[in-house]
């Protein structure tokens, strides 16, 4: 198992779904029997405040919070929010953008965190399988469809 | 999510689970962030739990819970803990048969708070026995470890948490707990209970005494430990600090406390000896600095810069290093926002319109300070909006005094705003006073919890409810509205215009459902009212 520590922090606005985002992503590394942290401010989140979180998985996790500039993954829901957020990433990080993805596509617009979550998933050592059951754990059956939909369409790349 | 026993958790849900686990008779407190999700999660998993008006009446409760030998566990934000003092102090006194486990989650940064202030005062002041867990994992064994610790001392436990415990989750491993060995059953034993000053003096030596034991325990605890690394630097640490400083300093040695009132001194002293420099890491006051500074032991704090905000690695990696320079303004983000649509917004149109002296509250409404009203003068604490504005009232000019108003949440007014009320009456400030209560139905701010004015308990089950303008008239206040500023914003305007200006005390019950939960509202009615219909009686 490798021992390095994957920081990854997601970040939007409140009602976008970031924390249940990061919580599919902490979810899915648990599930794949690493070390996870993930730790979230959201207080004010549901009056539409910025809102981020941070996940950091590995052997061993001690603290919950990425350290500032040492993200090795950051994605935004919001395209306000790119700037606010972007020295959270390390050199050489990923930015994960809105633009990747093509809202119009979705089935539900609402599984857009998912889609991103999709082309996160090309760059972690994690199984397909694994974050469909994730995903399957953090909604209810009804909304599986319309996040699997868009989970496959960031992971193929659009 | 979970993989036998082994799952993910927030630390607020690992202290429900071993609540559960270690079959706590009954959870109170009151929602406040970043402690809500304790009692949430503990009615989730099965337990019984219930809010309370506030943070008070809960202590109050458990305490009676535990004088009958069951376990009590309390929740609430640090600031609650203000409110509950009272009882938090004496409760030190008497002592408990049972378990009192009291969470305080403290939120240093001011993550969604009016303060940052640090609650490990609390223990000191009151003699009450504290512990700090530092992740969901700890927040499992400390609050099974606080339940036993408690019934064998026969003392309140202080369970201190912090933002980044509260919400960061973790993998937790449960186990079976130790169930309790006694039934519920209530013994006389006044001498005790009853704190009467020739009772209550024994009582405070007792206390000491027993605080003395317990520290000298605390010294063997197996809360408190040592994890060996380079002599050159030992590091004193406590709560999600130590998390950080792990990273920021990987090959150090660690006296990692869990234990932190009373504190193990001689356990402190043998670690900062046995390495070449020794710095406390803390988050918040110089609480552990202070303490084992004045037993006599050379320990390194940290620059005052530091007291303010969260600790992170990067702050705990530039305090060992003895960096003082100026740090990164953080960058800013979009700040919350009333929700378009929301009611609160007529409210303050209005209150800008007219040039109105707010005075505030907190809960959602809060945000009428920020553009585009900048329509709140004054904020303090929960319920402060009527003294405050009563005060104002008292001694301003007459043509200023007019235009004060209290604005209060519906939630907030339960909790603190009632004793106001009385003040209002029995203090009538001469151009009499407008109170609006902005009731939306639900404890909106805190992610919708149910209050006494709702009629609903934690779990959204119909039960008595508090009617604000009944209230109002049996106080004896003249004049008592009800209405909804979105329907008719002109009347709104009319109504407060005429309220102003009348000289006398007025209740202003502004009403209309937060549009967050409004279909939710109307479920859990529909839901009342055929269980109702089925039991052949009215809703």
């Amino acid at each position: 198992m490798n021992h390095r520590v994957t920081n990854i922090i997601i970040a939007g606005l409140g009602g976008q779904g970031v924390l249940t985002a990061a919580g599919i992503v902490a979810d899915a590394a648990f599930r794949c029997g690493h070390d996870v942290k993930q730790s979230e401010l959201h207080g004010m989140s549901q009056r539409g405040g910025s809102v981020s979180s941070d996940i950091r998985y590995g052997h061993k996790v001690f603290s919950p919070m990425v350290p500032t500039g040492e993200a090795d993954f950051l994605v935004v829901v919001a395209t306000d929010q790119i700037e606010v957020n972007r020295h959270q990433l390390r050199h050489g990080g990923v930015l994960i953008t809105p633009d990747a993805i093509d809202p119009s596509k979705l089935t539900n617009k609402k599984s857009f965190n998912v889609a991103q979550l999709g082309v996160l998933s090309r760059h972690l050592d994690i199984p397909e399988s694994v974050w469909h059951d994730a995903i399957r754990a953090a909604f209810p059956e009804k909304l599986h469809a319309a996040n699997f939909q868009a989970f496959a369409l960031g992971r193929k790349g659009t | 999510m979970t993989d036998s026993n082994r799952t993910l958790l927030s630390g607020d849900e690992a202290v429900a689970l071993a609540a559960l686990h270690a079959g706590v008779a009954l959870g109170t407190g009151y929602p406040g962030t970043p402690s809500t999700e304790i009692l949430e999660a503990l009615a989730e998993f099965g337990g019984r739990a219930q809010w309370a008006p506030n943070e008070k009446v809960a202590v109050e409760v458990a305490l009676g819970v535990a004088f009958t030998g069951a376990r009590a566990l309390v929740t609430m934000k640090h600031v609650g803990l203000n409110v509950a003092a009272d009882p938090f102090f004496t409760a030190s006194y008497t002592g408990c048969d049972g378990a009192l486990v009291i969470v305080s989650a403290d939120d240093p940064g001011l993550g969604s708070s009016q303060n940052e202030q640090d609650n490990r005062r609390y223990a000191l002041a009151a003699g009450v026995p504290m512990l700090e867990p530092s992740d969901a994992q700890e927040a499992y064994d400390f609050t099974a470890a606080a339940i036993e610790l408690s019934e064998r001392w026969k003392i309140p436990f202080l369970l201190r948490m912090v933002t980044r415990v509260c919400h960061s989750r973790t993998i937790v491993a449960s186990r079976a707990l130790p169930q309790p060995t006694v039934a519920p059953h209530f013994e006389h034993d006044y001498k005790a209970r009853v704190m009467i000053p020739a009772y209550a003096r024994p009582a405070h030596r007792r206390l000491r005494a027993k605080l003395a034991e317990i520290a000298a325990w605390n010294e063997s605890s197996p809360l408190n430990r040592v994890i060996a690394g380079d002599q050159s630097l030992g590091i004193i640490t406590s709560s999600a600090a130590y998390l950080h400083a792990h990273e920021a300093a990987p090959t150090a040695s660690f006296l990692k406390l869990g234990f932190t009132y009373p504190l193990p001194i001689e356990k402190i002293r043998a670690f900062a000896a046995s390495v070449k420099r020794c710095v406390v890491i803390e988050e918040g006051d110089p609480y552990l600095v202070e303490a084992i500074r004045a037993a006599g032991i050379p320990v390194e704090g940290k620059p005052e810069m530091y007291r303010f905000g969260e600790l992170n690695i990067t702050r705990v990696r530039r305090i060992l290093a003895g960096d003082t320079s100026p740090e990164p303004p953080p960058v800013p983000g979009k700040p919350p926002q009333l929700c378009q649509g929301c009611s609160h917004r007529y409210v303050f149109d209005l209150l800008k319109k007219l040039d109105c002296i707010v005075s505030g509250d907190i809960g959602c409404y809060t945000l009428g300070v920020l553009p585009p009203w900048e329509a709140m003068d004054t904020c303090v604490c929960m319920g402060a909006s009527v003294g405050i504005g009563l005060g104002l009232r008292h001694v301003l000019p007459p043509e200023q005094a007019r235009r004060v108003v209290s604005v209060i949440g519906d939630s907030t007014f339960v909790h603190s705003g009632i004793t106001g009320l009385v003040e209002m009456v029995y203090n009538p400030p001469p151009t009499g006073h407008v109170v609006i209560i902005l009731d939306n139905g639900t404890t909106a701010m805190t992610g919708h919890q149910e209050h006494p004015g709702t009629g609903r308990t934690l779990e959204h089950e119909q039960t008595g409810k508090i009617s604000f303008e009944e209230l109002g008239h049996s106080l004896g206040i003249q004049n008592v509205f009800v209405t909804d500023p979105a329907l008719d914003p002109e009347a709104f305007e009319r109504l407060v215009r005429d309220c102003l200006a009348n000289n006398q005390l007025n209740l202003i019950i502004a009403r209309r459902p937060c549009l967050l939960i409004a279909g939710k509202i109307k479920e859990y009615e529909r839901a009342a009212n055929q269980t109702c219909a089925a039991l052949g009686g009215q809703p």
